[in-house]
């Protein structure tokens, strides 16, 4: 890890006596607490950069696909229940679709949303 | 010789657990994979916190990295709130990371191969989401689904698309998962199969069989590096869709 090389400097010298050793606890409490402290803006934006482009990529698509297959389901079920066929599958595919272009562009962060 | 690239996700009773009418429920070998995931990180995680040393050796080391790995995904998407949910998180991305890598071992079996599996994790995150947005937030939960700043005209279509938009969550949650995981060992399995064709077609087969072979070889380290991934992206998005439960309509 980082952290053994860090404190490698440290090992060097020899601890003299009681007073050098609390000395060095110190200092070593001291940036450990500097390293570990968390970031102050835990509420800031969501990162949008996944770590790899293959995940990235395959995030978008089913993204669109969710949204088409949910507005789909929704209107197909809705046809079936009121007997409105095809007016339920139509009107919700196209909203299926705009949902899904919208989860497309909120997972590419195109859109800066609600302040996620 | 032929291969069949979908045997390797066919489910095989293992011995009966219980009747309930006339369904009998069985225990799997998908579910004996599950058990096996859950020793693993259990003994994992004791065995890297019996010690507990101020100098961490390897496994406590590792299980160290784990907690901190999940703790700042979840301060980083959910803030500090969102900490309350870190068993919850921490236990879907240990699961699902233990699971796809066992399943990356030949003759194993890839239990998140199943999109049952991945819709009912995904599903349980949903839940949660909901049932912790109303006890939370009440009404006032509905908020995400009102964008702010929204001309009133075209506020009702909004409104539709945004629900529909939360609505595909757990499919696209689930979906990504599982296709993953299906699509890299199908591939793998059917490049495998090419060098026993190739293979068996004399002295030039061999030659030609070297490269389906460099082929599965590369294919696997993609596979680990997507089966990390996709813990990774799937415990993520846990983290975003808690956070809308956490903080609705902001």
């Amino acid at each position: 890890m980082a952290d053994g090389t860090r404190g490698k400097d440290d090992r060097n010298d020899p601890p003299d006596d009681e007073a050098a050793l609390s000395a060095r606890l110190q200092r070593l409490g001291n940036r450990l607490a500097q390293a570990n402290r968390p970031p102050e803006d835990d509420t800031g934006p969501r990162q949008t950069g996944d770590p790899s482009a293959i995940a990235r990529g395959f995030r978008l698509s089913t993204e669109l696909v969710a949204g088409v297959l949910v507005g789909a389901l929704i209107g197909w079920l809705l046809d079936r229940w009121l007997g409105i066929s095809p007016w339920g599958l139509i009107v919700f595919l196209l909203l299926g679709f705009a949902a899904g272009v919208l989860n497309v562009m909120r997972a590419a962060g195109v859109v800066r949303d609600r302040q996620l | 010789m032929a291969v069949d690239p979908i045997h390797q996700f066919q489910i095989i009773d293992l011995f009966p657990v219980a009747k309930i009418g006339n369904t009998e429920i069985a225990f799997t070998n998908s579910a004996a994979y599950m058990v096996a995931a859950v020793v693993i990180i259990t003994a994992f995680l004791l065995g890297g916190t019996a010690k507990r040393s101020l100098v961490p050796g390897r496994v406590q080391s590792t299980a160290e990295l784990t907690y901190e790995f999940v703790a700042n995904t979840i301060k980083s998407t959910a803030g500090t709130e969102g900490m309350r949910f870190f068993p919850f998180v921490f236990a879907l991305f240990t699961f699902i990371l233990t699971v796809n890598i066992v399943g990356l071992i030949p003759y194993a079996f890839t239990v998140t191969t199943h999109i049952i599996i991945t819709a009912t994790l995904a599903m349980s995150v949903f839940l949660t989401v909901l049932v912790y947005g109303f006890w939370k937030h009440g009404l006032h939960f509905f908020n995400l689904f009102v964008p702010k700043g929204i001309p009133i005209y075209i506020l009702p279509l909004i409104v539709f698309i945004e629900v529909l938009s939360f609505l595909s969550r757990p499919i696209s949650h689930s979906v990504r998962l599982f296709a993953n995981m299906l699509a890299g060992h199908i591939t793998l399995k059917v490049f495998a199969s090419f060098i026993t064709l190739l293979g068996s077609a004399g002295i030039i087969g061999m030659a030609g069989a070297t490269l389906p072979l460099a082929m599965v070889v590369a294919l696997t380290a993609l596979e680990l590096l997507v089966a990390f991934l996709q813990a990774y992206v799937f415990a993520i998005l846990t983290c975003i869709y808690l956070n809308d439960a956490i903080h609705p309509g902001h």
